[in-house]
């Protein structure tokens, strides 16, 4: 088995005419957290859509586990471990809380968390778990959407800006469970802006800027350049 | 007061009609994104085919019941793979030019198999004449068709709400993009729910087939009423389908019964007053920004 768990190789993507991915190049190795940094509009929600499958207009090599995703629909790939946290949480209304919960099919058995489980990490789930799922305020629809593919069993998350919106001390612990998810071996690719939030759970990140990856760098060197780095970014 | 009642019950038996379409309608638009302009069509091959079972197999109302929505049910498994699959990735709007086109071709195709006359259906016996209840006249056939569209609209309910099968269609309908990103394979319930869907304007054709007029044009008036009834009830939303079908048709019984003319525009008036406070419709989900 090699140490990279999933694989994005030239990946360039397009609406239209327009091309708003680059020949992106990144990896995630079993366990790990990436992020991707950049600011609005740079690309970060159509790189995780594409590698998710449910951008049309893509070219490149999309591979989890050696394995390309090429061809395959979203819900294939879903069940092949990537464990999708759009960033509006992609909470259903019209499902409760453990409805949401128990709606992904279970992708790996022995990777999947119980019910239980889920409870025991994200109590307050278990005390709204059958209230609408959204009526849960921000923070706690997060962790539903978090919670949600740890139940499936995935093997990466892909974290679309989980702390947008969400007051500091909920980003805290927001923080916490991405910490406490990586202490299960489970890999994230987090897609944010908030550059702070980023390099306190982060290994590795990659800054996006105009749709291209500008930089890759581990979290140290993340923390003695950030000044640099984000006036590159025009952030 | 008398009439007041007997407008109610009027309201609710063809509220029922409408509520069991709108339901098929909102399922096929929610899972397959599909509005389905045919679903009036299907509605008067209901009707007409309890009218030509009784006709040419002697099968009456309750044989009907059963053996219709079977029949609509394939009508639309077979619509669904021959048709509509292939422009399920395209725009929506070929899919609905596609159930255009195809309501056209089967009015027309009736039309000139049965003519344009009326085809003749009785109640059936044990459901005719009229019921007092102290001062107030009902027909029985009506409180027949409120109360079976009723314990329908409930057993799809507890379908859609205890099942695992409802729950991803509950959760397909509310967005089919990302209930496969989270691993669904919502293709496959693609054709069963337009089956569905199809089956359950064929039961509403059943149900009014024995008091209205059965003609090749008797689901062109029903489909506007239909796309009113959804908008009221709010696009994509199943509890909004059922309960705009019921208010629609209280709406026009009333309208029916008080103002005479009045009672189409009524509807619309409704559905003006609805988008006008709720643009979203009465159940309808404001789009997130």
């Amino acid at each position: 088995m090699s140490d990279t768990l999933l694989r994005v190789e030239d990946l360039s993507a397009f609406y239209g005419e327009a091309q708003v991915l680059r020949n992106v190049s990144l990896d995630v190795a079993h366990g790990e957290v990436v992020t991707l940094v950049g600011r609005n509009g740079a690309g970060k929600t159509t790189l995780l859509r594409s590698i998710m499958g449910l951008h049309k207009g893509t070219r490149g090599v999309v591979a989890l586990d050696g394995q390309s995703l090429d061809g395959k629909s979203a819900d294939k790939r879903a069940r092949l471990g990537l464990g999708w946290v759009p960033d509006n949480r992609g909470i259903y209304a019209t499902l409760s809380v453990s409805e949401n919960l128990s709606l992904p099919p279970v992708v790996d058995k022995s990777a999947a968390w119980s019910l239980d489980r889920i409870y025991e990490q994200f109590p307050v789930l278990h005390e709204r778990r059958d209230f609408p799922g959204t009526k849960l305020s921000g923070g706690e629809q997060q962790m539903l959407a978090m919670a949600r593919p740890l139940r499936a069993g995935s093997r990466l998350l892909l974290l679309d800006e989980p702390s947008e919106g969400l007051a500091p001390v909920i980003v805290n612990q927001i923080g916490q469970i991405i910490r406490d998810i990586k202490a299960q071996g489970v890999a994230v690719l987090l897609v944010e802006q908030n550059v702070k939030f980023a390099s306190t759970v982060a290994d590795r990140h990659n800054l996006l800027a105009q749709g291209e990856v500008v930089a890759s760098l581990d979290n140290d060197e993340f923390h003695s350049r950030t000044t640099e780095l984000l006036e590159h970014l025009g952030m | 007061m008398t009439q007041f009642l007997q407008y109610t019950l009027q309201g609710l038996a063809a509220g029922g009609f409408y509520a069991l379409a709108a339901l098929g309608l909102a399922v096929i638009f929610g899972v397959l994104g599909v509005v389905n302009f045919s679903h009036g069509a299907c509605y008067m091959l209901g009707a007409m085919i309890s009218a030509l079972l009784l006709e040419h197999f002697s099968l009456g109302f309750w044989p009907a019941l059963v053996i219709v929505p079977v029949i609509m049910f394939f009508v639309g498994v077979l619509v669904e793979r021959l048709l509509v699959q292939w422009l399920l990735r395209l725009d929506p709007l070929y899919n609905f030019l596609l159930t255009f086109g195809l309501t056209l071709l089967t009015v027309d195709i009736m039309k000139r198999q049965f003519g344009v006359s009326s085809l003749k259906y009785e109640v059936p016996a044990g459901l005719g004449g009229r019921i007092s209840l102290g001062s107030v006249d009902l027909s029985i056939y009506q409180l027949f068709a409120a109360a079976f569209a009723v314990v329908i609209c409930l057993l799809v309910w507890v379908g859609l709400t205890k099942t695992r099968v409802g729950m991803i269609v509950r959760a397909a309908t509310e967005d089919a993009e990302r209930s496969r990103a989270l691993g669904i394979n919502v293709a496959r319930w693609v054709t069963p729910v337009f089956g569905f869907g199809i089956a359950l304007a064929g039961l509403a054709g059943v149900l009014a087939a024995p008091y209205r007029a059965i003609n090749a044009d008797m689901g062109s008036n029903f489909i506007i009423i239909l796309f009113a009834i959804v908008v009221i009830g709010g696009l994509g939303s199943i509890l909004g389908a059922v309960v705009a079908g019921f208010l629609v048709g209280l709406v026009e019984a009333y309208g029916q019964g008080y103002y005479g003319q009045l009672s189409q525009v009524l509807i619309f008036v409704l559905m003006a007053a609805v988008v006008l406070v709720r643009p979203a419709g009465l159940f309808g989900r404001e789009e997130a920004a």
